[in-house]
């Protein structure tokens, strides 16, 4: 049910992802004051920007499980945001070395972005003790939900309220109007990165979905079995 | 909706004057964690930054230890099954106990306030009224309504005393940004500086953005 259209989807992030890098080494310039280690910029970015947009994309699917009750909505919530948890820590480590590699410190604490990245991670965290720790199903994802909800909430207010916490800015902010100031190439560059990002995570989200839907199908044959 | 929110009110706020669990705990929790800051600080005087992050920080983990008791007695006397029999809106349960939460923040806040200013703070807090007494109604409101979602989530499963701080910190996190910004220069040495009117406008907007959330999900957390 979840597995119609896998290996297309697999094929095309794939394609996208080392097509991505091909830019990105190839042909992106060299950025001016930070030399190679500008590159990890497509990867850091699109990981943080997938990231938080599968937290959100937990909460919708948990608006429309309350909604409906039905246990599709759950399991996708659930794997969203468990995915982003994953690339929630990938983006923590990339942040952190280009960090180290380009203010010399592996956390810096007057960044905003980082700040508020790191707080909404942490919420996060929380998501799955607070889900395993509830023992009756029906509950387990009405609770996941209700977490699902606030938390994608929280997220945009999570940034607001840190980033007028300070006034300077040193973190580039790509998604301004004005394209972050970045040459036409490096941003598509970008654009291609996300791209296959976001692939990527649609395809790994669609493979735990078909999974977990089969390990459930499984469990039902068994119990079917046993009974007869 | 309202004869139903003054009932349970009315409940809550006779088994905690018959009980006293909650608001003396959150006291002297407060208290002891002054002493702990002026040990671990070593400064027998705080004031500016220093003083509100000692301050907000005291007054989250004290929140967190009323959070953690307030729907303890609903689950184990059997309060929810009797609320969920009457045939009554089950926000009324919510704004109740977000009513109690804030009324118990604010009684803690009077006495570890007082406390406070005699124990450490440097300035006198005479001026920093009436802008204190503002902020911190500003943020009871957000903690009183994200605390009554935490502790509805946390009460149902096996790791309650985990869940709750777990789960809270985060959460109230903007809150204790935007209060200790704003309290910072009401709390200065020689004289308050005027509030900053900014962190007021966030506290008040997380406070509706949450309230609105609360009054959409509550319910779940009682279906049963």
């Amino acid at each position: 049910m979840y597995g119609r259209g896998l290996k297309p989807l697999s094929i095309a992030s794939v394609a996208a992802l080392i097509g991505a890098f091909a830019l990105v080494f190839f042909y992106a310039p060299l950025d001016a004051d930070q030399g190679f280690i500008q590159k990890i910029f497509y990867l850091h970015v699109p990981l943080a920007l997938v990231a938080l947009g599968g937290f959100v994309t937990g909460g919708v699917y948990g608006i429309k499980h309350l909604r409906s009750g039905s246990r599709e909505h759950d399991m996708k919530s659930y794997v969203a945001i468990h995915l982003s948890i994953i690339l929630g820590v990938a983006t923590l480590a990339t942040g952190m070395i280009w960090a180290k590699a380009s203010w010399g410190a592996w956390w810096v604490w007057d960044e905003p972005t980082l700040v508020a990245f790191l707080i909404v991670f942490l919420l996060y965290a929380c998501y799955q003790p607070l889900r395993f720790a509830i023992e009756d199903p029906d509950r387990q994802m009405r609770y996941a939900a209700v977490f699902a909800v606030i938390g994608g909430a929280f997220v945009p207010l999570c940034f607001m309220s840190v980033r007028f916490a300070q006034a300077a800015l040193v973190h580039p902010r790509v998604l301004d109007q004005t394209g972050g100031g970045m040459p036409g190439s490096m941003f598509f560059t970008f654009l291609v990165a996300l791209a296959g990002m976001t692939l990527l995570f649609v395809t790994l989200w669609k493979f735990e979905l078909s999974s977990k839907h089969a390990r459930a199908q499984l469990a039902a044959l068994r119990r079917r079995v046993a009974s007869a | 909706m309202r004869p139903v929110v003054a009932a349970l009110l009315r409940k809550d706020l006779r088994l905690e004057l018959r009980t006293r669990e909650s608001v003396p705990a959150m006291v002297l929790f407060s208290v002891s964690t002054f002493v702990v800051f002026r040990f671990a600080l070593d400064r027998e005087r705080l004031e500016g930054d220093l003083a509100a992050g000692v301050l907000w920080v005291t007054l989250l983990f004290a929140a967190v230890l009323g959070i953690n008791r307030l729907f303890v007695a609903e689950r184990e006397q059997g309060g929810f099954d009797g609320f969920l029999l009457a045939p009554v809106d089950r926000t009324a349960m919510f704004v109740a106990k977000a009513l109690l939460l804030f009324g118990f923040l604010s009684a803690v806040e009077l006495v570890a306030v007082s406390v406070y200013s005699v124990l450490l703070l440097g300035p006198s807090p005479f001026q920093a009224f009436p802008g204190l007494p503002l902020v911190l109604a500003l943020a009871n409101a957000g903690v009183a309504v994200v605390g009554t979602l935490v502790g509805a989530l946390a009460v149902q499963t096996r790791a309650r005393d985990l869940i709750v701080p777990l789960l809270a910190l985060p959460l109230l996190l903007p809150i204790v940004i935007a209060g200790a910004e704003a309290t910072a220069p009401l709390l200065a040495e020689g004289g308050a500086g005027a509030l900053p009117g900014r962190w007021l406008a966030i506290l008040g907007l997380y406070d509706v953005v949450f309230g609105l959330i609360a009054v959409a999900v509550f319910d779940f957390l009682l279906e049963d």
